[in-house]
């Protein structure tokens, strides 16, 4: 199965397809995994260059009056959906995620039936030397066309990395880092949920906006909670809150006391904790040990899933406000395919599972519009065309390749107010993009330079 | 010939030529192997089965169970990947600063830890790594849980392209071959035979004579820069230095590797990595549970061949040779 340089005519001639018609930016991308034999040596018995580019523009042209069929590498579109199915972070996304890519699938199936889609999976086990491990041979060995989910950041930066010199696309979900449509943003790597930007911009803004101005915040001690609380302090500055400050609790500490104590101290009228996971759920416990949860203090969560609430248990989570990018309780629409989720894996979809279905048919429709697999001229369709589905109402990517949809600001009902299972939050507020994004003008990310010099 | 052999049992003709025998078919194997095998997957096996060896050379000869050599592994990473994407060094020279760093910190630990012994040694040791996580977690230059990413491939020496796949393999094998003669010829040599009788039985290492703290001193340091190499290669082939590599759980993943192949032999290390790397690769694309389906096979391995793969193997083999 492992085999290197598997010969694949039709393969060959989509890379070849896509080598003459791509900009000179896939030029100089390392092909040193993709190359092939016959290029190489294509190259190597040509006298000139150009005699080589011409050839390839002649195979260009031919391979373009070719039907449609043939323009899918392989006769198949391959999605492959990586993440953390056995650690961590494998109830917010993990096998989940592989139920909502199935329903997309299906789903897609019904508007285009003649065309065929695999889908492959693979845990990544929260490592980011096997996550581009397996994307590696992904797109070297198995065809993959399309990566989607990841949900760790580090494994996330290698897999763009891999990606981009590969020129495949990927699809992020959970990935909270801002360096990937920042610093690292590839044309080929798309964030379709959130990151950490707009997990701390939308409730600083929407709460500030409603006089909850002073904030403290109670953060882990790494890069996570630091860049959450820096971040959080120069939005606050920008729209006239305050910080009353900040405290650093150690990474997988089981005693915040000393923590809530400050925080209760500090008089600000909003506490906000910028940790996840096991940590939240321990601050949470005490928080409510300590009587805050009928004090004034309003809590918030920087980072927080449905199914860190399901948990947790209302019990402790109540009065929690958090940003969410999708809920499943939000619209007949959404309840619809919660209930068809539910049927399949007995838990309602979270967040970035439901990204995982809409990034899947969207990329599958932006194939079949573009009547071919090859990269740039699916990317070129991802574009043009606004995604429209029960996750996001006609959003379009952005030129850092971000996904532009609104938010929601939720809070965690009261125990006695949760009617049925699964029902854990009520909408305080819609958080329009507009409110919820990095500005273009202030992105680290290259490409944007370059598509507005463009224009 | 007959009488070498009684002599010395553990270097007579016939082991020996065998031993010859299996190193010349591993490495014609290895030579052919990326024809056959993804390369990517292949140098993934050989930088954990060089850090295995490492580990091994303290645990199987000097009997020292460290439980933080991934501070070792995770720190040469580091230092390598920083070396060559921030500072642009070539990967030689990336990968000698990867192994000196790593055989500082193992100076220190070494230090601080071959004053105890067993349990003592493996919490010292521990305790220490988890120091270096913490600071992996927060020192500025490791970008915390993003990591180092996008390490350039580069030139090696100047004259090989490591961009192509097959040359970065030959490569990473010479790397790989290079530290385990190191080993094989330091398991041989005097030194090795005082570690293993320090190992053996320490008080009667000092009544003759031995200092064991300065020998056990230079096997962790040697132990520590191998940890760091291996892990500075592996920080280039996979162009990124994770917070993963620092992690307890890699420490614990070099012991598993080490037990499963066989502790104390040369070539247990070896294929416990390259078991423990496939299984993590190829039960990746299925449905199991990864964690679930290796612990089982651990306890398998503890309860039926205690003595790991290749220990087993030698055991079984009709030569009545301890596993010692």
């Amino acid at each position: 199965m492992d085999v290197v340089g598997r010969k694949n005519p039709s393969r060959h001639g989509n890379r070849n397809d896509r080598l003459s018609a791509g900009t000179t930016r896939n030029m100089h991308h390392h092909r040193s995994q993709s190359i092939k034999p016959w290029y190489r040596s294509a190259i190597r018995n040509s006298k000139t260059a150009a005699a080589a580019l011409s050839a390839m523009a002649i195979m260009a042209t031919l391979s373009a009056t070719t039907v449609s069929a043939a323009e899918i590498s392989d006769g198949v579109v391959r999605i492959g959906i990586i993440n953390d199915q056995s650690g961590t972070l494998s109830d917010l996304a993990g096998p989940g995620s592989v139920v909502a890519a199935k329903l997309a699938i299906e789903d897609f199936k019904k508007l285009k039936p003649d065309l065929k889609v695999e889908l492959l999976t693979a845990d990544h086990q929260n490592k980011a030397d096997i996550g581009s491990q397996v994307v590696r041979r992904w797109i070297d060995v198995d065809g993959v066309d399309m990566i989607a989910d990841v949900g760790n950041s580090a494994v996330a930066l290698a897999i763009q990395s891999v990606a981009r010199d590969k020129n495949k696309i990927v699809i992020y979900s959970a990935v909270g880092t801002t360096e990937i449509s920042g610093k690292q943003c590839s044309p080929t790597g798309i964030a379709w949920l959130h990151d950490n930007y707009n997990l701390v911009a939308a409730p600083i803004r929407r709460l500030v906006s409603e006089g909850q101005d002073s904030w403290f915040f109670v953060a882990a001690d790494y890069a996570f909670g630091r860049n959450m609380v820096s971040e959080s302090q120069r939005i606050l500055s920008e729209i006239g809150g305050k910080s009353a400050g900040a405290v650093f609790h150690p990474l997988g500490t089981v005693d915040y006391s000393s923590f809530i104590l400050q925080a209760s101290s500090s008089q600000a009228k909003v506490i906000a904790f910028a940790n996840a996971g096991d940590q939240l759920v321990a601050a949470m416990k005490q928080w409510n040990e300590f009587g805050m949860d009928k004090g004034s203090q309003k809590v918030v969560a920087e980072l927080m899933f449905l199914t860190d609430v399901h948990s947790m248990g209302p019990e402790i989570a109540k009065g929690l406000t958090t940003v969410t990018a999708w809920y499943w309780d939000l619209n007949d629409e959404t309840r619809a395919f919660g209930r068809r989720f539910y049927q399949v894996r007995s838990r309602m979809p979270t967040a970035p599972q439901a990204a995982v279905y809409s990034a899947v048919l969207h990329y599958l429709k932006s194939v079949a519009a573009a009547g071919t697999d090859s990269t740039d001229a699916v990317m070129e369709k991802m574009r043009s065309m606004p995604v429209d589905d029960f996750f996001a109402r006609g959003a379009r990517l952005r030129a850092d390749n971000k996904l532009v949809h609104d938010f929601y600001l939720v809070q965690v009902k009261e125990p006695a107010e949760v009617k049925g299972p699964w029902e854990y939050y009520k909408v305080v507020a819609t958080i329009p993009a507009s409110e919820a994004y990095l500005p273009l003008s202030q992105s680290d990310c290259p490409l944007v330079g370059t598509a507005s010099s463009q224009k | 010939m007959t009488m070498q052999t009684q002599a010395l049992p553990r270097t007579g003709m016939g082991t020996g030529s065998r031993k010859a025998l299996l190193l010349g078919g591993g490495l014609l194997l290895a030579l052919a192997a990326p024809f056959l095998l993804y390369p990517v997957f292949l140098m993934k096996v050989l930088c954990f089965a060089l850090f295995a060896c490492a580990f091994n050379l303290l645990i199987g000869f000097a009997g020292l169970l460290s439980f933080g050599h991934a501070a070792f592994f995770g720190s040469a990473a580091y230092i390598a990947a920083h070396t060559v994407k921030v500072w642009n060094w070539a990967p030689e020279f990336g990968l000698i600063a990867a192994t000196a760093v790593a055989g500082l910190m193992g100076l220190v630990f070494g230090l601080i830890a071959i004053r105890r012994q067993g349990i003592y040694f493996a919490m010292i040791t521990l305790a220490l790594s988890q120091m270096v996580f913490f600071l992996a977690l927060q020192l500025p230059f490791t970008h915390g849980e993003d990591g180092i990413q996008g390490v350039p491939h580069g030139t090696l020496f100047g004259l090989f392209d490591l961009n192509q796949p097959l040359t970065m393999y030959y490569a990473v094998l010479a790397i790989f071959v290079g530290g385990f003669a190191l080993i094989w010829r330091t398991v041989h040599s005097p030194f090795g035979q005082v570690l293993k009788a320090i190992r053996e039985n320490e008080p009667r290492a000092v009544s003759l004579g031995y200092r064991t703290d300065r020998y056990k001193l230079v096997a962790f340091v040697l132990s520590a820069s191998l940890a760091g190499l291996a892990g500075g290669t592996k920080a280039l082939v996979f162009q990124l230095a994770s917070l993963t590599d620092v992690t307890w759980q890699m420490s614990g993943e070099v012991v598993l590797m080490t037990l499963l192949g066989g502790m104390g032999t040369l070539f247990g290390p070896v294929i416990g990595a390259a078991l423990v790397v496939t299984l993590e690769s190829y039960l990746a694309s299925t449905s199991l549970p990864v964690p679930v389906v290796i612990g089982c096979i651990f306890v398998v391995c503890v309860l039926v061949f205690r003595r790991g793969i290749v220990g087993e193997i030698v055991a079984r083999s009709g030569r009545g040779r301890k596993p010692s």
